[in-house]
């Protein structure tokens, strides 16, 4: 279990119209569980793209695990695709015309075609397996419950080996007692795989329960005490 | 009756042409003009729109100008690869695949449009080259909205009248496609033989139809 390093320092500037908002965020951190959190619209969802590759900021640098995956001094960008993490969306986007194990094995293809509906893969299996996904496998995703689905978009998360996970509020979408449980069955994962976790969410209840190291983002711009939650209530 | 069984197969080896050519220059353009942002995006897509609301036989006098022996197109042609299209059925093609175009591309664009941007995202994440993206993603998901407009555009070009008379003219057996030889089945008194050509005509467009409506955008798309 290596911890992860961030290292984010990055600028943004969004106009629309005559409104422009401003993110500003700088942090460096060897925790295995950021959360980042704050009230929608605080700019924590552009945070996290920019650290998948998903939004490139105007300025800054972006460093994991001793990678630059951004840095606009150096001139150095890397696509999404070359930042080896994982990205769980709020609504899991999960490919509708996929069964759940070519969506778990879609990462592992790397070519033209989709993985294979009948073919199976250990990799994938194994994952499928870890999530209770197994006699889920040939179904599609308008067929699943939302926790199932979340499962599904975590296996295809997972199934890679990513450097990190990156949680876009994942458990807004559930209803309240299953939140509680897939909270508990994900930091149980992150515990057992060591891989390190960068939450978004404006929930505190996540903050209390996955947050080691909790950044509070408010209007683009980090609230100014850097914390452990226990130091924040305490 | 020979004359409605070959211009029946000739209509159908033009539309055919035509829907393939179609399925590719529709398919780039409505992706093109559904994701690039570029001045001038709207102008092409109108400009592009035209053959739609134009009189194809303004339309086949357009290619005419353009491709004939003294148009800039058909010197070139000419010139070049010794082709001449006017009075062919290769022109034909040409003057059914204008036609049929702003059919297929527009459903084409508003399919991609429809794709959920987020589900290639999640693909570049999991670090599939954005071609593949294309394939494996973006394809699959616009695809019924695509190939409806695909079969619309090929029942449009089998009857393709106006433009194809223009540049392709009316040689039996040749250049005569089905819709100008019941033209001049009319032209000629021959009640018959024009029955029997609007007959085949009608059942083909009908069965296409069909097809068509059971593609249309309706529940979501897996299988």
């Amino acid at each position: 279990m290596t911890p992860m390093q961030l290292d984010l320092d990055i600028r943004a500037t969004l106009r629309s119209g005559k409104r422009s908002f401003t993110l500003r965020v700088q942090c460096v951190s060897n925790s295995q569980r950021i959360a980042v959190f704050g009230p929608s619209g605080a700019g924590k969802s552009m945070t996290l793209k920019a650290i998948a590759g998903l939004f490139t900021p105007d300025s800054g640098h972006i460093r994991l695990n001793g990678r630059t995956l951004f840095d606009s001094a150096a001139g150095i960008n890397l696509a999404p695709q070359q930042r080896q993490v994982a990205y769980l969306f709020q609504d899991y986007a999960l490919f509708p015309h996929l069964t759940v194990r070519q969506n778990v094995g879609f990462g592992l293809a790397r070519g033209w075609f989709n993985p294979r509906a009948r073919v199976r893969q250990e990799k994938v299996e194994h994952w499928l397996t870890a999530f209770h996904l197994q006699e889920l496998a040939h179904q599609y995703p308008d067929e699943l419950s939302g926790g199932q689905r979340q499962r599904v978009a975590l296996a295809r998360a997972l199934v890679s080996d990513p450097a990190a996970l990156l949680l876009d509020e994942p458990f807004a979408a559930l209803d309240p007692a299953l939140r509680v449980s897939m909270r508990e069955e994900l930091s149980q994962w992150q515990q057992r795989l060591g891989v390190p976790m960068i939450l978004i969410t404006h929930d505190p209840e996540d903050v209390r329960l996955l947050g080691e190291h909790v950044l509070t983002l408010r209007d683009g711009q980090i609230d100014a005490r850097q914390t452990t939650w226990e130091e924040k209530i305490g | 009756m020979d004359v409605a069984w070959t211009a029946l197969a000739l209509s159908l080896k033009v539309a055919a042409w035509a829907t393939a050519l179609n399925l590719l220059l529709g398919i780039g353009t409505g992706y093109l003009l559904a994701r690039a942002r570029f001045p001038g995006r709207n102008l092409l897509d109108a400009l592009l729109t035209l053959p739609m609301v134009m009189p194809p036989t303004v339309l086949g006098y357009y290619l005419l100008v353009l491709l004939g022996r003294r148009g800039p197109l058909g010197i070139w042609l000419q010139e070049h690869f010794g082709i001449n299209l006017i009075f062919t059925w290769q022109g034909a093609v040409i003057a059914s695949t204008v036609v049929a175009f702003p059919l297929v591309f527009k459903p084409a664009r508003a399919a991609f449009e429809a794709v959920d941007g987020q589900l290639e995202q999640a693909a570049r994440v999991l670090g599939i080259s954005e071609m593949a993206i294309f394939f494996r993603v973006t394809l699959p998901l616009a695809w019924r909205g695509i190939l409806a407009g695909v079969l619309l555009g090929f029942v449009r070009a089998l009857g393709e009248f106006g433009a194809t008379l223009m540049v392709a003219g009316s040689i039996p057996g040749k250049t005569q496609t089905l819709s100008v030889a019941v033209y001049e089945a009319v032209q000629a008194g021959q009640d018959a033989s024009a029955n029997m050509l609007v007959l085949i005509t009608s059942v083909v467009c009908i069965v296409v139809l069909l097809a068509a409506g059971r593609l249309a955008p309706g529940r979501i798309v897996h299988r």
